[in-house]
């Protein structure tokens, strides 16, 4: 029998070691796996390498991680957010490491790496300052630069449902990078509001199968960014 | 003496208005976030947009009411919207092989300066110590079919935003085919920019005067 359930978020990341590269899904806070965040927060890994598109606000989820100095270098496309001042200050003393990629970049990167295929050709930010130093080669007439593939020692990522194979389901916007990543992470962990018995997910609806989803835990009111922040909370 | 207000030329909401009408029926549409956004508000009589997001949405809808919001169902701005009928949810490989793929026919963009190469700028000005943050502007220009840039002429300290060359960092080289600016509608061509219409109570030579490259009128063809 197959059942990838973990009984909570701080038994699901127990084993992330210092200087890990985490996947963390997300688009702003649409898709951001507070609980997953927090519970790495409390486990205290640090030396982190984090793959998200943006950098957190407020001081929960991301940017908390952010703030209590767990991450050294972040890889995104837009670590400005609106109420995200903890990345901003980490950067100019030099704590956080910015690779800048751009977004549909970072995605193809992470969709390559999570299928095998080492490097790609993008016509992607030809002729900018990203892509100084980068290989470039004329292919049908075009200019391309070359893009490695990304991959990570585990994905931290949010759906709505799921069942004990791993399959998820995601819920509108939410969904963003949370499907390549999930290919993407050596270890895939994945939060869900709800976590269903196999067969209860009709197969044709699945978004993610289960083969990418290594471990699965409930989390039944998942928390909202925006909302914590309007709180005023600051974690922990 | 008073500072004579300055009543030439398109307010946003008529920038907007006059570069909707430039969109055939059935295009699929990305609106840049910030001015470029408006365009929403202006669909001709008869004519359907489809407006992708690169979140992860085609067929976007207007901003919910008050308080109706989802928070897991926002743009690329991160404001709430919502889904038409018809919508469709994906996931962000999926939502940029769209865009780079070349299956989105426009992409109406911000800009700090456009060179009469089509050279764009609008992601940095590449001050020593300020934090860049590029998101999807590089990808859309680079994929999709047609980029229009919707802009005011000048800067707010009156410097022109149309130019020789870019000074800022670059987006993309050679991508803009259309500027919709409070002044005048400008094409890029092999040749350079050249004016195809005025904005109400603009003439020519004011637009070549708060312009940084030289400007063909509209009848020159050439």
């Amino acid at each position: 029998m197959i059942d990838k359930r973990m009984t909570c978020a701080a038994e699901a990341v127990a084993d992330i070691a210092d200087g890990s590269s985490i996947m963390i899904g997300g688009f702003g806070e649409a898709g951001s796996p507070i609980e997953l965040i927090h519970a790495l927060i409390d486990q205290g890994a640090s030396d982190l390498t984090v793959i998200s598109n943006n950098t957190g606000s407020g001081e929960v989820g991301l940017a908390a991680l952010l703030k209590h100095r767990r991450v050294t270098k972040v890889i995104c496309s837009f670590p400005k957010t609106l109420n995200s001042t903890v990345f901003p200050e980490l950067y100019e003393e030099g704590f956080t490491e910015l690779e800048l990629v751009p977004q549909g970049t970072l995605a193809e990167r992470i969709r390559a790496g999570g299928a095998g295929v080492p490097a790609f050709y993008t016509p992607t930010a030809v002729g900018t300052p990203l892509a100084e130093g980068k290989e470039h080669r004329e292919l049908n007439g075009r200019e391309y630069l070359l893009e490695f593939g990304l991959t990570a020692d585990f994905s931290l990522i949010k759906g709505v449902t799921a069942d004990t194979h791993g399959n998820v389901l995601y819920n509108k916007t939410a969904r963003n990078f949370a499907p390549i990543m999930a290919t993407a992470g050596a270890v895939t962990i994945v939060q869900a509001a709800e976590v269903v018995e196999p067969g209860a997910l009709p197969p044709e609806t699945i978004v993610t199968p289960g083969i990418f989803v290594d471990r699965v835990v409930e989390v039944p009111e998942p928390a909202h960014e925006s909302e914590l922040i309007a709180a005023g909370v600051s974690y922990p | 003496m008073s500072q004579q207000t300055e009543t030439i030329g398109w307010t946003r909401e008529e920038m907007a208005r006059r570069l909707a009408q430039d969109i055939p029926n059935g295009s699929y549409v990305n609106l840049g976030i910030g001015i470029p956004e408006l365009v929403a508000r202006f669909v001709p009589e008869g004519r359907t947009f489809i407006y992708h997001t690169e979140n992860g949405l085609l067929g976007m809808g207007p901003s919910p009411e008050e308080g109706a919001g989802d928070p897991e169902l926002i743009n690329a701005g991160k404001r709430h919207v919502t889904a038409n009928p018809g919508a469709a949810y994906f996931h962000h490989a999926d939502s940029f092989a769209m865009i780079r793929g070349g299956h989105l026919d426009l992409s109406v963009l911000g800009a700090m300066q456009v060179s009469s190469t089509g050279d764009l700028a609008n992601w940095s000005t590449g001050k020593p110590g300020a934090i860049p943050a590029v998101g999807g502007a590089m990808d859309l220009v680079a994929g999709v079919k047609q980029v229009f840039v919707m802009t005011q002429h000048c800067t707010k300290t009156g410097d022109p935003k149309l130019v020789d060359a870019c000074t800022y960092p670059l987006t993309g080289r050679g991508v803009v085919d259309r500027i919709y600016s409070d002044l005048a509608v400008i094409d890029v061509t092999k040749e350079g920019f050249r004016v195809i219409e005025l904005g109400p109570g603009v003439d020519f030579g004011t637009v070549q005067e708060r312009t940084g490259a030289p400007l063909l009128p509209a009848g020159d063809q050439g």
